[in-house]
């Protein structure tokens, strides 16, 4: 039986609670604790689930460690207290997986740089960019690896009811976010980033369109092998990540439009914007703790 | 109806919705001869800014021939009693657009979001009031919504410190009861101090209908456009307001003649099409979709062999909102049966 490593989720909303019932499915990760700040339906359900718990923050958390010590803590709050959730979890040992928009650690597009991540050393945190990055940045990365992307520019269009306040409140930094992870990660040099929130009833599944301007003559038979390997990549843990229309190629622009639909584990399957986060998280746990396993 | 006596603020918007229509290639010289007549006619207010705002330059939108910053710096220091606005849609551009547009000269920031999601505005309008700008919250689409939904979403923009509210009818859908009820409800809910704005699309030929039914409602700034320059068939042609204005006793401060010199002489020369109520953008209006979709659809028909027309109609029934240009090429795609 393959050793299992244990898991923390801090933050027991919406994303929280998505990303407890895909880390069940596990084979390698099994989610331990729920940390919250008070009691709430959250905490409730991670209960029922037969999860630890506690209302005490990730004090709480420190407090009780040697009862059940975890390899990784999954931050599901805010930019504000992630530092803090860092540098206490850090110092026992634990690896942080951000969902926050702190980015105090790397970028990590799983399928894209979490090799290059491993390879430069332990890594402690990383930091999953924005659900439309985790869309959107695997396109650009195939075809950046092919050829030099001179610009890339994604549009991502999200259902109102999957934006949270926090996104809202602050929208701002997923635009800089994503485009800055567009050129970090993406390998693209100049990164843009574009979000349209629709409030259509029923709510829209998420799309995003990529366009790429290549330095040269795109290499289309290059690129659309690259592309569809990269979808396969990314459909290991986001199923519902499909290809709607191209690669087109018109001179140099390579467009990609894609629809993401998640799993509907808690989020709605409209909400592939934010399964796609979870699903993320969770995905460069597995792969961090496949490559303690065998090493 | 009466309107006379009312003191009107008419705000241009050639430079900035007309970007659409000109596939956002006005030249610098172009906008700058175009503002200075405008600001010679007497005309208050001019919006210089790519046609998605601040931050639209894009393959999604179509990159300009200048830079919003280019455009702004060019014409702010030719203006002689003229402001300069810009527009700004949170999603595309950020407040360092905002910074940006400050250090050119705009003294009026208007903030667009979809009618519906005015709390993505909050950090835009907070910042722009603070740095003293006159800050105006724009509810995109407002056809979509009923007046109390808007009321609510206007509420929110004047929280934030937006000092002037509009109604946009984006896809020149409205017709002027629909105009009536919405300004109607804002003049009386929102603070005595915050004004309300009307910004038309001429798609059903009630730009001039619409605006005047917003001004009797309570609206004192009205968006037009000299020679009607904007996207679908034109936003409410300014010349013609401002004449009606004149006609009906209300004040604009306009030199309506020269107003109409800036139209024929300076705006018309320009246009690449006639800017008119042709079917496509008839369909705009009729079904709701957003203007500025016109001449996309126009391009994925020629590529798809299907009619832009039923392209417009498709994105108008699937609720789409503005900036959602990519998913023309899709609709395209799939009514041609690929």
């Amino acid at each position: 039986m393959t050793k299992k490593f244990k898991a923390a989720i801090i933050g027991p909303g919406n994303i929280g609670t998505d990303l407890l019932m895909k880390a069940m499915r596990s084979d390698i990760i099994e989610p331990v604790w729920m940390v919250g700040i008070v009691d709430s339906p959250g905490i409730q359900r991670a209960e029922k689930m037969g999860i630890k718990t506690t209302t005490e923050g990730v004090d709480g958390l420190v407090a009780r460690f040697d009862e059940c010590p975890v390899d990784f803590a999954f931050d599901a709050t805010s930019a504000y207290v992630h530092r803090d959730n860092a540098e206490k979890l850090n110092a026992l040992g634990v690896t942080m997986i951000d969902l926050t928009p702190a980015a105090i650690g790397p970028y990590c597009i799983p399928p894209v740089n979490l090799n290059q991540l491993m390879a430069k050393g332990k890594v402690d945190n990383v930091n999953m960019v924005t659900c439309g990055g985790q869309a959107t940045i695997p396109m650009v990365a195939a075809v950046s690896r092919v050829q030099s992307v001179d610009y890339a520019e994604i549009v991502a269009t999200v259902a109102s009811e999957s934006v949270g306040m926090g996104t809202r409140d602050n929208i701002d930094e997923f635009t800089r976010t994503t485009s800055g992870a567009i050129e970090q990660v993406g390998g693209a040099k100049k990164g843009k980033a574009i979000i349209i929130i629709n409030p259509a009833k029923p709510p829209l599944i998420m799309r995003d369109t990529i366009h790429c301007l290549t330095a040269d003559e795109p290499d289309k038979d290059a690129i659309t092998e690259s592309i569809e390997a990269m979808i396969k990549d990314v459909q290991r843990y986001v199923p519902g990540y499909r290809l709607v229309n191209g690669p087109i190629f018109d001179g140099k622009r390579v467009t990609v439009s894609m629809e993401v639909e998640g799993l509907g584990d808690f989020l709605p399957n409209y909400a592939g914007n934010l399964d796609i986060m979870t699903a993320a998280g969770l995905r460069t746990a597995e792969m961090l703790a496949e490559t303690w396993l065998s090493q | 109806m009466n309107i006379q006596g009312k003191h009107v603020t008419l705000h241009d918007m050639c430079l900035r919705d007309g970007m659409h229509p000109k596939q956002h290639q006005i030249s610098i010289d172009q906008m700058v001869d175009i503002a200075t007549a405008l600001d010679q006619a007497g005309v208050p207010l001019i919006e210089v800014t790519h046609g998605d705002g601040l931050g639209g330059a894009s393959v999604n939108y179509g990159f300009p021939a200048h830079s919003d910053e280019e455009y702004l710096r060019a014409v702010t220091k030719e203006m002689k009693q003229a402001k300069i606005s810009a527009l700004l849609l949170p999603g595309i551009g950020t407040v360092d657009h905002l910074h940006m547009a400050l250090d050119c000269g705009v003294t009026t920031m208007r903030v667009a979001t979809h009618c519906t999601e005015a709390n993505v505005s909050r950090q835009h309008i907070q910042r722009s009031r603070e740095l003293g700008l006159d800050t105006v919250g724009f509810l995109m689409m407002a056809h979509m919504i009923s007046p109390e939904e808007l009321l609510e979403q206007a509420l929110l923009m004047e929280s934030y410190g937006a000092n002037c509210i509009y109604c946009t009818d984006s896809a020149g859908y409205m017709l002027p009861d629909d105009v009536t009820v919405r300004v109607e409800l804002l003049r009386e809910k929102l603070q005595p101090s915050t004004e309300i704005g009307f910004h038309g699309h001429h798609n059903m030929a009630m730009g001039v209908a619409n605006s005047l039914a917003a001004i009797a409602a309570g609206a004192v700034r009205i968006d037009g456009s000299a020679a009607g320059l904007g996207a679908g068939a034109g936003n409410t042609p300014l010349e013609v307001m401002a004449a009606v204005l004149d006609r009906m006793g209300a004040h604009t401060g306009v030199d309506i003649f020269k107003l109409m010199d800036v139209a024929e002489d300076h705006v018309l020369p320009i246009l690449d099409e006639p800017v008119r109520v042709g079917r496509d953008a008839l369909v705009l209006g009729y079904a709701g979709a957003y203007s500025s979709f016109l001449l996309f659809a126009k391009r994925a028909a020629a590529k798809y062999g299907v009619g832009s027309h039923q392209i417009l109609l498709e994105m108008a029934k699937r609720r789409t909102v503005g900036g959602q240009e990519d998913l023309i090429e899709d609709v395209a795609r799939q009514l041609a049966g690929q």
